[in-house]
């Protein structure tokens, strides 16, 4: 059945690239390994259920509420934790670690206030039609995941390479003295990009607690850790090196499940990482930026 | 002596942890004091404590031994690795590492000597308060010794400017393997002295989390010298037991800790230098 172990692995690797998209933009135009993504991803699948459950709002329209949610929240780390390091110039494991402590507070509140055990998505709310195309099953779900994330990823590609914006954050991931020199809003696009990162991470939420549909407190950290593979695998602060590591990430954990075991599915994504870093640590696509601490 | 008897019943568990958890800290302070984040400590810690209770368990050989091997082989593990990995530099050298220590959980996951998923049980009630004393005062020593040495020296210029460290001289590469295999050493030794006090141990002990808990005593108590980690990874053994009645926001609390010492004590709270301004500013106070 290696079709349809394609059709799962372009599933799951189409989520991983989502989420490492907004983790490598943080990292293209701030400099900064956010590892406050994994939280503010498990945050976006609470929002969305919260939304369907309490406001009784359609999926789509919860998963646009989501994505605000998550995008405020990353914006409100970025103007209290990131901006304050920014002003004193720290070295950059402080961002790292300070986000670390972000995480951690995050995914306790939550766990606080909805409980450790997995919650889901009320009955009749996720698409349950399904095509079969000769033997192979594909739910709208799959579908709906797909089209999502690619056209999300396509809409954050096209407005790096073809919009003035996009033009203004490479300045910046070039050099944030240079472009403010240059008259560009450094400090906003900051926000900005802050802002649309969590706002990724939060549809990537959204799309694998659908997918599941077991959404949990500590779903953050295992994606996290996927989306550190996925970053270094594609080239760190790369877009097409997320999207391109995701969907590989994707394939060879499927594949490892199916052909292998499962019970190396968790190594996988950290054996590619190892060795990435041990033969090329530029990552397929990157160029290593050499930050000054 | 009978409240003492009481008070060592109940939280001798507890004074253990800080004497095993400044260890840890330390092991991740030299790694540091050399300029290197790494998230590979707790997985040392753990091949450490295997290591260990594997040879008491089923070698029948005694402690020492036993602790002396929970050292060497994540030293041994720390050089394989770490010639080809500390060629990485900042946050490459951090994500590596935390690969590498999700690997070993993995491995160590599916091993069927290391009882897989079960884990280790039983593992003889080995440790004494003096060995963890002795152990931590050996570390402390060896540690305050190498800091006036000439490797503390090479290691403090790497830490500052490695490009200029090297420009000096300094064998940049040499030295962090050798501040990467001392710090996995202590880990290891710290693994094994925690397993034969716990009387249970599995590989989720020795996740990522716990790579954090390490890095959040170190950086909380300030990784500029010794006093530091060790004071760091006190305080915050001892914080839980004291934060007991907020019970789920006890690790929120934790994370709130580590992000505002980030921001606002960025050396740690064991600043000498903040320190002595503080006081002097009080002495001034008073004359006035």
């Amino acid at each position: 059945m290696l079709e349809q172990q394609l059709i799962n692995a372009l599933s799951l690797g189409s989520v991983y690239a989502l989420f490492a998209l907004g983790f490598t933009l943080v990292f293209g135009v701030l400099g900064v390994i956010n590892l406050s993504h994994g939280a503010i991803f498990m945050l976006g699948s609470y929002a969305a259920l919260l939304l369907v459950d309490k406001l009784a709002l359609p999926l789509w329209l919860a998963m646009l509420g989501a994505m605000l949610i998550t995008g405020l929240i990353g914006l409100a780390v970025d103007y209290l934790v990131l901006k304050p390091l920014r002003a004193r110039n720290a070295p950059h494991l402080a961002p790292m670690i300070a986000t670390i402590g972000v995480a951690i507070m995050l995914t306790n509140i939550t766990q606080s206030l909805f409980g450790a055990e997995n919650r889901r998505f009320p009955q009749g709310i996720i698409p349950e039609d399904s095509m079969t195309l000769g033997n192979l099953h594909v739910t709208a779900v799959q579908v709906g995941i797909v089209v999502i994330a690619f056209v999300l990823m396509l809409v954050l590609l096209l407005t790096m390479r073809r919009t003035q914006l996009g033009r203004a954050l490479r300045a910046i991931a070039e050099s944030p003295k240079a472009a403010y020199l240059l008259g560009i809003n450094v400090e906003g696009l900051f926000y900005l990009t802050s802002f649309a990162a969590a706002a990724l991470g939060g549809a990537a939420g959204v799309l694998v607690g659908l997918s599941f549909n077991a959404i949990s407190p500590f779903m953050g950290q295992p994606m996290l850790h996927k989306g550190i593979a996925v970053i270094i695998l594609g080239g760190m602060g790369d877009i097409r090196g997320a999207m391109i590591g995701g969907l590989f990430l994707g394939f060879a954990e499927v594949m490892t499940v199916a052909y292998i075991s499962s019970d190396f599915r968790d190594a996988v994504a950290f054996g590619l990482l190892f060795l990435i870093l041990l033969v090329r640590p530029s990552g397929m696509f990157g160029k290593i930026l050499e930050r000054k601490a | 002596m009978d409240w003492w008897d009481g008070f060592w019943a109940t939280y001798n568990t507890v004074v253990f942890s800080i004497g095993v958890n400044a260890m840890l800290a330390l092991s991740i302070y030299v790694t540091l004091s050399c300029g290197l984040l790494s998230l590979a400590n707790a997985a040392f810690m753990g091949i450490g404590a295997y290591t260990a209770s594997l040879i008491t368990m089923e070698a029948g050989l005694p402690f020492p031994v036993a602790l002396a091997a929970g050292g060497a082989l994540p030293a041994l593990v720390a050089l394989v690795i770490g010639m080809p990995t500390l060629r990485l530099s900042g946050v490459y050298l951090a994500m590596a590492t935390l690969g590498f220590g999700e690997v070993v959980r993995v491995v160590v996951l599916n091993m069927g000597i290391t009882g897989g998923p079960m884990g280790l049980n039983g593992i003889p009630p080995l440790t004494e308060w003096w060995h963890i004393v002795l152990l931590l005062g050996v570390t402390l020593a060896f540690l305050a010794r190498l800091r006036r040495s000439k490797v503390g020296r090479a290691f403090e210029a790497i830490k500052e400017d490695e490009v200029a460290a090297r420009l000096m001289g300094v064998n940049v590469a040499g030295y962090k393997l050798l501040a990467f295999v001392i710090g996995a050493a202590i880990a290891g030794v710290a693994g094994g002295l925690n397993a034969h006090y716990t009387f249970t141990i599995g590989a989720n002990n020795y996740a990522f989390e716990n790579a954090v808990d390490i890095l959040t005593m170190a950086v909380f108590g300030g990784t500029g010298n010794l006093i530091g980690p060790t004071l760091g990874a006190a305080i915050l053994t001892l914080l839980p037991e004291a934060l007991r009645q907020f019970q789920g926001l006890r690790l929120a609390a934790n994370g709130l800790i580590l992000v505002l010492v980030v921001l606002y004590l960025p050396k740690g709270i064991w600043d000498p230098r903040r320190l002595r301004d503080w006081r002097a500013r009080r002495a001034d106070r008073k004359v006035k």
